[in-house]
């Protein structure tokens, strides 16, 4: 892979050259290319074997003050350059603004740490086969009710990327991404539920075993038959840690730069301020070595650093890149293109001793719909999941919805547990939220 | 040869040299004797995006990609792979890629011809350049100058303009060739409003396959800028919505994303072939109230989720799924069809060369029926009148369904009054659809602003329905 970075290197150097020749005063470029397989077996038998080949390139350029953006995944030298000459006539016409242009040069990540983020998996399509038919067979082995199944798939990518700019800046680095699903459908009397399970990792040797993904896809399907709809109440609400990343997505999206100088935020001008109670704090790792959203330098090539944003409660840092930063008479977070590693702090304990201390309440392993007004704040959104009395499940609910407003809903974060083994990037445990308002029959 | 395939091969094949010799060489590559069915699919497709914020045009983008997709199918099993650089040797090595799925076999020999297509139902045009840049600029200051100009409550505006040109070329095992120029345009606002400290969002559009001038005729992208502020101005009014379950009056047009996910999805012949849809086996039996008859229609012209040919080359058409309530049948791809032994419908879709076909929707609607919209809303003592949706999701095993809406009111003893934020609806999608009451006469199709994903793949598509009552839906609110 090391010679194919260096491919990608050159290329990001024509390009640049090739914006400066057109007259560009500034321009960046990101060029990347991976590879990968992914295998579904469904019912025993080999549904689709898929060879995945990517590649793809974005320049965006500056005239002065005014940008211009283009991209392609036709990287033969004629089609570069007519990338390069779109951006420039886009640029031709966008306006002048005040904000336009690349990252602060003293911000760059010129000296940046391997993150150990490339594992290639050396895997044939058989190999590959024979696990997913394990983690299938797992699953539907694990329970007579389990009837049918959607498959499961393992996807394995290689890939490597590049990003450039005129300042000088050139980094870029391997990594890999492996994953296992399993989709299964169980049913009983009229009742038909399907559910899921996955895992995904920077090294196949860190992945959930087949057999285990398979019955946590088994147990999750079986656990939702016979659910029932509540009558419309008030209650205690657990957000289930696999669905409470989508809270602190939502935190993200109304402390980023873009959302506050546009007033679009339901969290508007919050720096500073207490929006939760004062033992949490959530904050992001972006060094992590192995980390899935791991990355030494952002979309800009700005370093990333680890960094707090709620800490006691209070809004300590907006997420920022270098043009909202500017908007908003601040420097840039190195959140170009994200937050990477988003955690937030356990207090609560096991979700058993979550689910003790609200007694009476509802437990929340779904969500479906839209739902969530970036604006507002107002929350409504459909909800699968189950009853609680007395601090243990009584019986599966669905067909109902969760309603509030996040800013109220963040303020009466009443714990979160420490139930945080989830795949994917965000570290969190359940989170349990004093009250919602459930609607249903 | 139509034009339209003189223009795909010189597009698309031309540029690398290959002629129908070439193709010839690679499917019987790709078709081996124990392959059942394999296609070829090559892309070229060109995208411009601008973006007007905060006053001043920020962002344009301009989008180039190109590629073909082989597929070979063995019985249930598919085989898979794709290049974006088309030349005689990526192709070949693709097909040995995707082939692997079958058995060994003899290579079949193939016969190349031109597949009947049928009349274009869109102009065979680059929109890109259906208005010179300066001239979208302009549109795109006009439409925030309109917005602005609205009401003095209007703090931010965003616009966006998308211009798509694809063309498509594919070729089946049995050697039969067809190809599609397709345009397609887009334009949305969004605002946002401020009053006494509370802030409102809301979002208007539309688009067709056809040029840009399209945003120009009576002014329709203006018309984009009043309304978004329209219901921004609505919402800033708006009361919290009752929780609970009641009945619900649904607008015509855009409110038709319920169907699309309510019983759309259940309908796609995928999912009933592998059994996990609330509508398996179920063709003949009543699953709706008989007011309800629904079609999918790719071939209307000029809509957004319209299609001259699917992407398996085959032609559009009209296809009754639910009559009178009762249960027709399913949308279908090649794949799902064969193994289904139903006739084909023209819903195999694609995101791109890079994804495989699916049976997806095109335009999908309810046919209007004989009430007169205020009547149903007078039958109405208590309950929700739902005008515009943000979006929506569907478990089609369960039947489950969710809708966000962005524009909705109480209805009162016979009479639409307060307007209510933030509200969700919820229900089953079988369930619900046999709890139609009443259909009315104004039958309207979206204005053009659909996209739905699946399996991660999105495509454009269009919805439609009259104003409909439903006796009952359990509406997700924070009142009590």
């Amino acid at each position: 892979m090391s010679q194919n970075i260096e491919q990608l290197e050159q290329m990001v150097a024509d390009l640049l050259a090739e914006a400066r020749r057109l007259g560009a005063s500034a321009a960046d470029a990101a060029v990347s290319a991976s590879a990968g397989l992914s295998v579904t077996v469904r019912l025993g038998e080999v549904e689709t074997i898929e060879h995945n080949r990517d590649q793809g390139l974005g320049i965006t350029v500056y005239f002065g003050k005014r940008k211009g953006s283009a991209s392609t995944t036709d990287l033969n030298p004629k089609a570069l350059k007519e990338t390069v000459a779109k951006a420039c006539t886009i640029a031709r016409n966008t306006s002048e603004d005040e904000c336009a242009g690349l990252a602060d040069p003293e911000l760059l990540a010129h000296d940046y740490p391997d993150l150990d983020l490339h594992h290639p998996w050396e895997i044939s399509p058989e190999q590959a086969i024979g696990i997913a038919r394990d983690c299938e067979t797992a699953a539907r082995d694990f329970d007579l009710r389990i009837t049918n199944s959607e498959g499961a798939t393992l996807n394995t990518v290689e890939g490597s990327f590049v990003y450039g700019n005129s300042h000088g800046f050139v980094g870029g680095y391997p990594t890999t991404r492996h994953s296992l699903s399993c989709v299964v459908m169980a049913q009983e009397d009229e009742c038909m539920q399907r559910d899921w399970w996955y895992d995904t990792r920077r090294a196949a040797e860190e992945l959930a075993s087949p057999a285990a993904i398979g019955e946590q896809a088994a147990k999750r399907v079986v656990a939702r038959l016979g659910g029932r709809k509540l009558g419309t109440c008030e209650a205690p609400v657990i957000f289930r840690a696999d669905v409470a990343p989508g809270l602190l997505r939502s935190l993200v999206g109304a402390i980023r730069g873009h959302a506050q100088y546009r007033q679009a935020s339901f969290l508007p001008d919050v720096l500073e301020q207490r929006i939760f109670p004062e033992w949490v704090r959530i904050h992001e790792a972006p060094l992590i070595p192995r980390g899935l959203a791991s990355a030494p330098f952002d979309n800009e090539g700005v370093a990333t650093h680890p960094r707090d944003f709620i800490r006691e409660g209070v809004v300590r840092s907006y997420v920022l890149d270098s043009y909202s930063a500017c908007k908003l008479g601040m420097t840039t977070t190195g959140n170009a293109g994200g937050v990477r590693n988003l955690a937030i702090e356990s207090n609560g304990g096991s979700l058993e001793a979550l689910l003790k201390r609200m007694d009476r309440g509802l437990l929340v392993t779904e969500l479906m719909g839209q739902g969530v007004n970036p604006v507002t704040g107002d929350y409504s959104r459909g909800a699968t999941g189950f009853w609680v009395e007395d601090g243990t499940l009584q019986y599966p609910v669905e067909e109902i919805t969760i309603a509030g407003n996040l800013r109220e809903m963040f303020g009466q974060l009443v714990a979160v547990g420490n139930d945080t083994d989830i795949p994917g990037s965000v570290r969190t445990g359940s989170w349990l939220i004093e009250r919602m308002t459930i609607a249903g029959n | 040869m139509t034009d339209t395939l003189s223009l795909a091969q010189e597009t698309l094949l031309s540029p690398a040299g290959i002629n129908e010799h070439h193709l010839k060489q690679v499917m019987e590559a790709l078709a081996t004797s124990s392959v059942d069915a394999a296609d070829l699919f090559f892309q070229y497709s060109r995208l411009e995006s601008w973006v007007l914020d905060d006053g001043i045009v920020k962002e344009g983008n301009f989008n180039l990609e190109q590629g073909a997709g082989l597929r070979a199918i063995s019985g249930e099993k598919t085989g898979f792979a794709y290049t974006e650089a088309i030349n005689l040797e990526n192709l070949l090595e693709a097909a040995g890629s995707a082939r692997a799925i079958a058995r060994a076999g003899q290579s079949a020999s193939i016969a190349v011809g031109t597949q009947q297509v049928p009349a274009p139902l869109y102009p065979p045009i680059n929109p890109i350049d259906t208005l010179p840049d300066e001239e979208k600029i302009a549109l795109l200051k006009r439409i925030d100058a309109t917005a602005r100009a609205a009401d003095p409550r209007v703090k931010q505006v965003t616009v966006s303009l998308v211009a798509a040109h694809d063309i498509v070329l594919v070729m089946d095992n049995e050697g039969r060739i067809a190809s599609d120029v397709r345009p397609l345009v887009r334009c949305s606002v969004q605002v946002i409003v401020e009053e006494g400290g509370r802030r409102e969002q809301a979002g208007s559009g539309g688009g067709s396959r056809t040029g840009l001038e399209f945003f120009l005729k009576e002014e329709r992208a203006l018309g984009y800028a009043r309304e978004a502020v329209r219901q921004a101005l609505v919402n800033l009014e708006a009361i919290d919505t009752p929780a609970g379950a009641m009945a619900v009056v649904l607008g015509p047009g855009w409110p038709g994303i319920l169907l699309h996910e309510a019983v759309g999805h259940g309908l796609e012949g995928d999912f009933n072939r592998k059994g996990p849809s609330a509508f398996s086996g179920r063709v003949g039996q009543k699953v709706a109230s008989e007011l309800c008859t629904v079609v999918d229609d790719g071939s209307i012209p000029g809509r957004r989720g319209s299609l001259t040919i699917d992407d398996e080359g085959t032609p559009t058409r009209e296809t009754v799924l639910i009559e009178n309530g009762v249960l027709k049948g399913y949308m279908q791809d090649r794949f799902n069809a064969r193994l289904m032994q139903a006739p084909l419908t023209g819903n195999g879709r694609r995101e791109s060369y890079a994804h495989l076909p699916m049976p997806r929707m095109t335009n999908t609607y309810l046919r209007a029926g004989d009430q007169d919209p205020e009547e149903i809303i007078r039958s109405v003592k208590k309950g929700l009148y739902a005008v515009n949706f943000s979006g929506g999701q569907v478990d089609i095993t369960s039947g489950k369904f969710v809708f966000s809406l962005s524009e909705a009111y109480l209805i009162e003893d016979g009479r639409v009054t307060a307007p209510v934020k933030g509200a969700t609806l919820i229900g089953n999608g079988p369930e619900v659809m046999t709890r139609v009451s009443m259909v009315g006469n104004d039958l309207q199709l979206d204005p053009g602003i659909g996209t739905c994903g699946k399996d991660g793949q999105s495509v454009p598509v269009g919805v439609g329905q009259p104003t409909l009552k439903v006796d009952e839906i359990t509406v997700g609110g924070t009142a009590l």
